[in-house]
């Protein structure tokens, strides 16, 4: 082990190999992927990383010693006048817990998906992309890995990038189909739309370093928290405009309000991409920033409301709309948008560790949730493939068998599930109870904690709204639950659904536990979670367990699982039936269902005038104006007129042409005058050469 | 003891008649002996000032210009032979086909 000043114990100067395990997955898997069995591509990728798991539990272990941190420097980047960047990596105790995350549940994903991945290739018809996606999968973890365990903006924003490049890959992973597997570039334009979403933000993001380089001169997180508080008295205006601009960058990672609408549209991605990138880990980047820039934000209080605000807003708005999805994944994505919410919510309050603390809650019990819906999926996947080669074998030909598109993902072709694939509902269940917020699982602890927060902080708009989210989402989880595996079953492939292996199940018992007991990270009295990150954070302070708000959030959930029981449990769906609800609310259903128009909104005020804007440049500035007529008018008459009239004859012909024939034609009348000198009478030569020489003898002598 | 302008003049007579031979004369073999009366004029300048000066060098040179003059004149008759074989004339003034 390496001692020195610089690096005090134990195990830091591992830190950079929680970003080398992953890469070297990468590029073994890149390279000699192509000659290895599936099975083997898919450890190989979670086995690189477990690896960087280890590291991390190895960083968490000699935190324990040094909790104090340290900055653990890989290799110099940019050194160019005051601006000194390096690949550093910083090791306190507000990064590990990211790494832990990423690393502990993106390991238990790569391990479902080695599962997952085997069959869904075959049912989309492409095995070759197997190992494409492990690599992809690897590239997360290192660009998520940079970003975490970052030094200073510009690394965090290379890794912050990184997962953006990879959320794009992943979510057009089948980039030639749409979710149904039709031929179309529906999945590509879902990537597409993610991408070019994430980029508003990622201009906020940019804005906000610029800012920061101009006004502290750096970049570090170090020098530039240590200069906050004297520029947030001197110019408050600059850091509200930095804070500000991050928070643009935050939505768009984060999905908030106004930057969300590109989550759902993710869900085109495979279910272990919706797992890990878009619910546990890529999503919550937002969310650290604003913890890490934690010094940066409690110097202004005005713009840390905003953000409690905005996330809440987001949290309800969210919740809202999942409630009138049929999409299995959507409804999660939407929930993932709400939750998001919650800890932007509490990181803008204030209430970092409860902000910390429900993302890793949640990391726990969203990945579990969409884990179990690709179990379901893949499920009704089995049934389905079973269904239409029963009929190949038994009937001659069914045409109805295989004009129709069978949606898997539907909710409305499910029911009954229960019985089918019993391991999953148990693990969907506990899923629901930790994020409906049911006592003892773990998002009750942690969401009843950001409840708290903002309770006692005097955040009376934001408490209000998170608490009628909460309720949305207990009521949305219940929803699904009844309508996925309780009832009849309402398509054939849901009756003839299959349990899926082990390979899957297994991960998910290890993410139920960890949602069963994730409380116990931060339980009221203990402040475990706050202990450890009041070293990195040192503004927090341990928050109290309010018995009202707790019994308030829980009754309501309570009640919100029963209200769906009465709606969707008492009388379940019978095939073809309309949602209860819609005959109930009809139009404000159908607003739900349509995602409250947001995304139509957005077409109508941007998209559409911006592609007429973007039509206009192109036919009328580009092709009409520069093109017709200043390139082939303007441009071509002139270079004519130049080149031919005034270059060719003006100055080509009539001046150096001249100069050069005169020339020519001297030297010509000189040589004829001077040939007959030229006699070949030997004599006349030597009178010459006498001539010359008396001349010049004459001369020399003469003038001396 | 006769003196030294007296030789110094006899030269220039001399190569006065030799330059003069070189030009006016037709016969290459007169041209030839033209020349060496040129180049005697200038051995006996060069012996006078020799002489005169008490310097041995003058005489060297002398001898330097004969061996020169014996080869140029073996040279000159080989070409003049050579000449009349293809020609059958040695009239310089019939050599003429370098004219310009």
């Amino acid at each position: 082990m390496h001692f020195s000043e610089a690096m005090p114990a134990g195990f830091f100067s591992l830190a950079p190999w929680i970003v080398f395990f992953p890469l070297l997955g990468l590029l073994v898997n890149l390279i000699f992927g192509k000659r290895l069995p599936e099975r083997a591509i898919g450890w190989i990728a979670s086995l690189a990383s477990g690896a960087a798991f280890v590291v991390s539990i190895l960083l968490a272990l000699s935190l324990r010693e040094h909790a104090e941190g340290t900055r653990v420097l890989l290799a110099e980047w940019i050194h160019i006048g005051n601006l000194r960047l390096d690949w550093a990596f910083r090791v306190d105790t507000l990064s590990v817990t990211m790494m832990l995350v990423v690393s502990g549940v993106g390991t238990l994903i790569h391990i479902y998906a080695i599962g997952y991945m085997h069959e869904d290739v075959r049912f989309k018809g492409d095995p070759g992309r197997y190992r494409r996606f492990f690599v992809f999968f690897n590239l997360f973890i290192v660009a998520m890995m940079i970003l975490v365990g970052g030094d200073s903006y510009l690394m965090l924003f290379v890794g912050w990038e990184g997962v953006g490049l990879c959320s794009f890959l992943l979510i057009g992973f089948w980039y030639d189909m749409d979710t149904l597997g039709r031929p179309s570039w529906a999945n590509s334009n879902a990537a597409k739309k993610a991408f070019v979403t994430n980029r508003i933000g990622d201009f906020g993001f940019l804005m906000a370093a610029f800012l920061m380089f101009w006004s502290f001169g750096s970049l570090n997180f170090d020098e530039v928290f240590a200069q906050a508080p004297l520029l947030a008295q001197a110019m408050p205006g600059l850091v509200i405009a930095m804070t500000l601009f991050m928070l643009l960058g935050v939505s768009g990672k984060s999905a908030q309000i106004p930057l969300y609408i590109w989550l759902p549209d993710a869900m085109a991605g495979p279910t272990p991409v919706s797992a890990l990138i878009h619910a546990a880990t890529m999503v919550t980047a937002g969310v650290y920033l604003i913890a890490r820039s934690a010094p940066l934000y409690v110097t202004v209080p005005a713009a840390q409301y905003l953000v409690a605000l905005l996330g809440a807003t987001t949290a309800l708005f969210a919740a809202t709309i999942a409630v009138g999805q049929y999409d299995i994944k959507k409804v999660l994505a939407y929930s993932t948008i709400s939750q998001l919410g919650f800890m932007v919510a509490a990181v803008g309050m204030g209430a970092f560790v409860a902000g910390m603390f429900h993302l890793v809650t949640h990391a726990f019990f969203k990945a579990l949730l969409f884990l179990s819906a690709g179990s379901v999926i893949l499920g009704l996947e089995r049934g389905h493939h079973h269904l239409a080669h029963a009929t190949h074998h038994g009937k001659e030909h069914d045409p109805h068998a295989h004009a129709e598109v069978f949606d898997p993902g539907d909710m409305r072709n499910m029911g009954g599930l229960r019985k089918r694939m019993p391991v999953t509902f148990w693990l969907y269940l506990i899923g629901t109870l930790a994020l409906a917020g049911i006592f003892p699982f773990a998002g009750f602890w942690s969401k009843d904690e950001i409840l708290a927060d903002a309770f006692r902080e005097g955040y009376q708009a934001v408490y209000w709204l998170l608490t009628i989210a909460a309720f949305f989402t207990a009521f949305y989880m219940g929803r699904q639950i009844w309508l996925v595996f309780f009832g009849e079953a309402r398509h054939e492939a849901a009756a003839h659904a299959q349990e899926s292996p082990w390979i899957m199940t297994a991960p998910l018992m290890v993410l139920a536990a960890l949602s069963v007991l994730g409380g116990a990270l931060n339980l009221p009295g203990l402040h475990s979670l706050t202990s450890w990150l009041e070293h990195t954070l040192e503004m927090v302070h341990p928050g109290e367990f309010i018995f009202p708000v707790a019994a308030l959030s829980t009754v309501l959930a309570l009640l919100a699982l029963g209200l769906s029981w009465w709606v969707y449990g008492r009388r379940p769906l019978v095939a073809g039936q309309v949602d209860p609800l819609k005959q109930a609310f009809g139009p404000l259903f159908i607003a739900l269902e349509n995602k409250w128009y947001v995304d139509e909104g957005y077409w109508a005020v941007f998209v559409n005038r911006y592609i007429a804007l973007a039509r206009w440049l192109a036919e009328k500035v580009e092709w009409a104006f520069w093109h017709e007529w200043f390139h082939d008018t303007v441009l071509v008459s002139g270079f004519n007129f130049l080149s031919q009239k005034v270059l060719h004859l003006r100055l080509d012909r009539q001046v150096v042409d001249a100069f050069f024939d005169g020339l020519a034609t001297l030297t010509g009348r000189i040589a004829r005058r001077l040939s007959p000198l030229q006699n070949g009478f030997v004599r006349s030569y030597a009178l010459m050469v006498l001539s010359g020489v008396v001349l010049i003898l004459g001369y020399l002598l003469l003038k001396g | 003891m006769i003196p030294l302008a007296w030789y110094i003049a006899l030269s220039a007579v001399l190569f006065t008649i030799g330059a003069l031979g070189v030009l006016v004369r037709r016969n290459p073999l007169v041209i030839f002996m033209s020349i060496e009366l040129m180049l005697n004029s200038a051995n006996l300048a060069f012996i006078a000032f020799s002489h005169a000066f008490g310097a041995l060098s003058g005489q060297v040179f002398v001898f330097f210009v004969m061996a020169v003059a014996a080869a140029e004149v073996a040279v000159g008759l080989a070409l003049i032979v050579a000449i009349f074989r293809t020609k059958h004339t040695i009239n310089v003034d019939e050599m003429n086909s370098l004219k310009g």
